[in-house]
């Protein structure tokens, strides 16, 4: 009996995890069909030496950046969660901001502040620097995308974290392990899914954004994807690129499938966990309060003041704002819809792949990244090519567009579940059912009191993600539906760089605030 | 359920500050250029800031489930590649004239035109409203042909030569450059002059703009491929700076960053409204010079409009004299029908003598962008 509502909880689960896995790829559906239409041409792209420039370029550029956001983002998250670091949570607040700034923001603000002619410039003058180096290129690119990147980490460890059972790590200690070896042995081995996850989000991320690599000049795929949108209106050459970015995408996925292995995650011995003790930072309360702050300081601190800057300026030429709280309001409509959609929709498709792991289930799972790796733009035209050729009732209407980021950012709710459920003993599920409990009934009172660290991570990572979404938003949205990210592109448009200083900082108010309140919910039970 | 709890906090809450941001402020018209129009002519702006413009914004935090086709009496579908700010005010000004109320949705030109071929038949648009000569050219086939009488407003040079669009406002390609260390008398009277060696180091361009690719699919089509990679290369080989956009480049000049800058005329004027004392000029290159190319932003009606009639009312609207005023005062475009004063601060379209182009033949942006990838202009 118990066995057979097991198969039917499967196979629904397989069902509509394949259903969602399906609307994932739409992206690529539209791919293979504008590149079948091609051709030669599209043989013509892939054999030019800057595609396999473009190729390598943007591969490394992916690779360093998510080297550089682990070294930053794994000591934030272990100093946030794990420690008595002083103003744990505030930080935790502020190194999650730069997730809320769009990246063309942030890449405006490096080149303003550290730019050859910059604000640092300006200061320094007087003692004689000219010209600072150049901030445009590989490195300027990596250090803004590693800047863009690590609260993926940051937020992905911790829900491991603060699930971690300290016994092992006691246990350790009572060998006359030092605390070192405890952690490289016990505690990085049991990060690893948290790390992979948050791994994957930010190459995935680095591969498809693309603010940030035209502003300083570094010719990644995006770039290359969005050059051929404006030159070509035929649409293939983009579509030939995006699917190279694909098969590229498949390569880091099955990489990281390979490194998964079968090891558990959750405590099997009788007993229960228990919250882990923090640990007293003592004398390295300083190191740690200055690392916080010198990221804070370049994440955060530095746009702000370029961003307030422009605001000054403006004032100073007699420019008028108007704040549009309408804007406001539906930034955060469609931020808190699609948070929520999105974690509904992460729900079958994890717990397929970790209750009942096999090669079908992890397939329907790292179908759903695909679309992650393309740039915003590919997905939005993929979107606008299936909506309003099948589904012209649903097209530009507020439900297709959550549903377009839904596909764009399923994989960050995905990412943080599935974390957070490795670390939950399937028994429990068991017990709950021989009680003679409903399977639905069961995750309802037993799963969900315990993921919650993951639906928070998943749902915070979604919400801020939405608020700066720009190119869903402008070709999706309903007609007339401004957001706080519609008003910042519609004012660099127009070069009122002073004018873009409002909706901007609004933008990093609300992400704060909210961020806050979903911050909140994570106190200790 | 926590969580649930704080997100429905946040929709509420969102749906609260709609309720209080229903009573916006209307939409603030920007403040007239300080290079004011001259007396004799009533400027666009002026006019506007007496209507009073309500926040074309103004869309209730309700979950809109129509689709953009209104059934009763229909409305107008713009796509418009060009900004709200710009647009908006003159959509409010249209409708008060002609009583035809107007639905407009704001993107980038290349990703709209993009859009309208995905939309195919089912395209919800009636009038594409896009500000690059290549966009237009690559939706012709998209669109209908226009009356005569309404291409016949407008000089040829900035008319699609099948009569699918129509130039609405001009953007003339010039060279910026830093008044403290040049002046006019210095520069060069040919574009091409730019690859000797007193300028090594000393121009900006951006490559991946769409603009210049314009201006460079224009010297491909006017001199040949040869003439067109013979520049490019003499470019890279002097060491052009290279910048992501035409703001990018301005800034860059007045702040001394760069002496000179291949760009469109009116970003300087948009500079200046932000530093009124910003350190930059434009130079025009000489007469008939591939330097001096003049783009258009246009208009073009779609074949699927479902409101033919008023599209083609918004067509002629977009060149009557009181839009094209607009455009003169509000972005320091050149108007493109005889007869309206542009601010005299900028070099009139008369004067420029313009190369002998057809902009529909700018289509050809693919040719171009292999070209710049191939000589490495774009890496």
């Amino acid at each position: 009996m118990r066995f057979r509502s097991r198969r039917w909880s499967a196979l629904f689960l397989t069902i509509s995890a394949g259903l969602i896995a399906l609307i994932m790829v739409l992206p690529v559906g539209y791919l293979l069909l504008r590149t079948s239409e091609a051709g030669s041409s599209a043989w013509a792209q892939l054999q030019r030496p800057s595609t396999l420039r473009v190729f390598t370029g943007s591969a490394l550029l992916a690779i360093t950046v998510t080297a550089g956001s682990l070294l930053i983002g794994l000591p934030l998250a272990w100093l946030t969660t794990r420690t008595n670091l002083p103003g744990a949570r505030i930080w935790l607040t502020l190194i999650m901001l730069p997730m809320a700034i769009p990246s063309y923001i942030g890449a405006w603000a490096i080149i303003a502040v550290l730019g050859p002619r910059g604000l640092v410039q300006q200061w320094l003058e007087p003692l004689g620097v000219e010209r600072l180096p150049e901030v445009y290129g590989f490195w300027g690119a990596a250090g803004a995308l590693i800047l863009f990147g690590y609260p993926y980490i940051v937020l992905n460890v911790r829900v491991a974290l603060r699930k971690l059972d300290p016994a092992l790590e006691e246990a350790a200690r009572s060998l006359g392990q030092r605390s070192s070896q405890i952690f490289w042995r016990i505690t990085l081995p049991q990060l690893r899914p948290a790390l992979a996850a948050g791994s994957l989000l930010v190459i995935l991320y680095a591969l498809s954004d693309f603010g940030a690599v035209s502003l300083l000049r570094y010719n990644s795929f995006t770039r290359a994807i969005y050059l051929q949108y404006r030159a070509s209106f035929d649409r293939t050459g983009a579509a030939v690129l995006s699917l190279l970015l694909v098969g590229l995408a498949c390569g880091l996925l099955a990489a990281e499938a390979l490194s998964r292995g079968r090891a558990r995650y959750y405590r099997s011995s009788a007993g229960v966990s228990r919250q882990p003790k923090l640990v007293a930072l003592g004398v390295w309360r300083w190191p740690a309060l200055i690392f916080c702050a010198i990221v804070v300081v370049f994440a955060v601190v530095l746009p702000i003041v370029a961003i307030v800057a422009w605001l000054i300026i403006g004032l100073r030429a007699g420019q008028t704002w108007n704040l549009q709280l309408t804007d406001l309001a539906n930034s955060l409509l469609a931020a808190s819809l699609a948070a929520l959609v999105t974690i509904i929709l992460a729900f079958p498709v994890v717990f397929l792949a970790v209750r009942h792991p096999s090669r079908l289930t992890s397939l329907i799972e790292r179908a759903t990244y695909i679309g992650y790796a393309l740039p915003g733009i590919v997905v939005a035209l993929a979107l606008v090519f299936w909506g309003a050729n099948y589904l012209p009732w649903a097209y530009q209407t507020l439900g297709l567009l959550i549903l377009a980021y839904a596909v764009r950012f399923l994989p960050q709710a995905i990412g943080s579940l599935r974390t957070s459920l490795l670390q939950i003993n399937p028994r429990l599920e068991e017990a709950g059912r021989s009680l003679g409990q409903p399977a639905w009934r069961v995750v309802l009172s037993v799963t969900l009191p315990l993921l919650r660290p993951g639906i928070i991570s998943g749902a915070a990572l979604v919400f801020l993600s939405t608020l700066k979404e720009l190119p869903a938003t402008l070709l999706l949205g309903p007609t007339g539906f401004h957001t706080l990210a519609t008003d910042i592109w519609n004012n660099t448009a127009e070069l009122r760089f002073s004018q873009t200083a409002l909706p901007a900082l609004l933008l990093m108010v609300a992400a704060g605030a909210s961020l806050a309140l979903l911050l909140a919910n994570e106190r200790k039970t | 359920m926590k969580l649930v709890r704080s997100l429905m906090l946040l929709l509420c809450l969102s749906i609260v500050i709609a309720a209080c941001g229903g009573e916006a402020t209307p939409t603030a018209v920007p403040a007239p250029t300080t290079a004011a129009a001259t007396p004799t002519t009533v400027s666009a702006a002026e006019a506007t800031a007496t209507v009073e413009v309500t926040a074309v914004a103004e869309v209730s935090p309700t979950v809109p489930t129509t689709t953009t086709t209104e059934p009763a009496g229909g409305s107008l579908v713009v796509y418009s590649g060009r900004s709200e700010s710009l647009v908006a005010p003159l959509l409010e000004l249209f409708t008060q004239e002609t009583g035809i109320a107007v639905e407009v949705r704001y993107g980038d030109t290349a990703e709209m035109a993009a859009q309208i071929l995905e939309e195919g038949d089912n395209s919800p648009a009636d009038v594409f409203f896009g500000q690059d000569a290549g966009a237009l050219g690559a939706l012709s086939d998209r669109f209908v042909t226009l009356d005569r009488s309404l291409l016949n407003l407008v000089d040829p040079r900035f008319v699609s030569s099948e009569g699918t669009w129509v130039g609405a406002s001009g953007r003339a390609r010039v060279l910026v450059y830093n008044t403290d260390v040049l002046t006019s008398t210095d520069l060069p009277a040919s574009i091409l002059d730019l690859t000797k060696p007193e300028w090594k180091g000393r121009v900006a361009w951006a490559p991946t703009n769409g603009s210049l690719q314009a201006f460079v699919t224009a010297l491909r089509v006017s001199q040949g491929e040869d003439v067109a990679k013979q520049w490019l290369e003499g470019m890279i080989a002097n060491d052009v700076k290279v910048y992501e956009s035409n703001s990018a480049i301005v800034k860059a000049v007045a702040s001394g960053e760069v002496d000179t800058g291949l760009v469109n005329h009116y970003y300087l004027f948009a500079l200046k409204k932000e530093q009124p004392d910003a350190k930059a000029a434009n130079h025009y290159f000489g007469n008939g010079d591939i330097g001096s190319l003049v783009n258009v932003a246009g208009v073009g009606v779609l074949k699927t409009a479902k409101n033919p009639e008023a599209a083609q009312i918004f067509a002629n609207y977009l060149l009557s004299d009181g839009a094209q005023l607009y455009f003169a005062d509000k972005t320091n475009e050149y108007p493109l029908v005889a007869g309206i004063i542009t601010n005299p601060a900028i070099k009139p379209l008369g004067e420029i003598i313009t190369p002998n182009i057809d902009l529909s033949n700018l289509k050809d942006l693919q040719g171009t962008l292999e070209l710049l990838q191939d000589v490495g202009a774009i890496q």
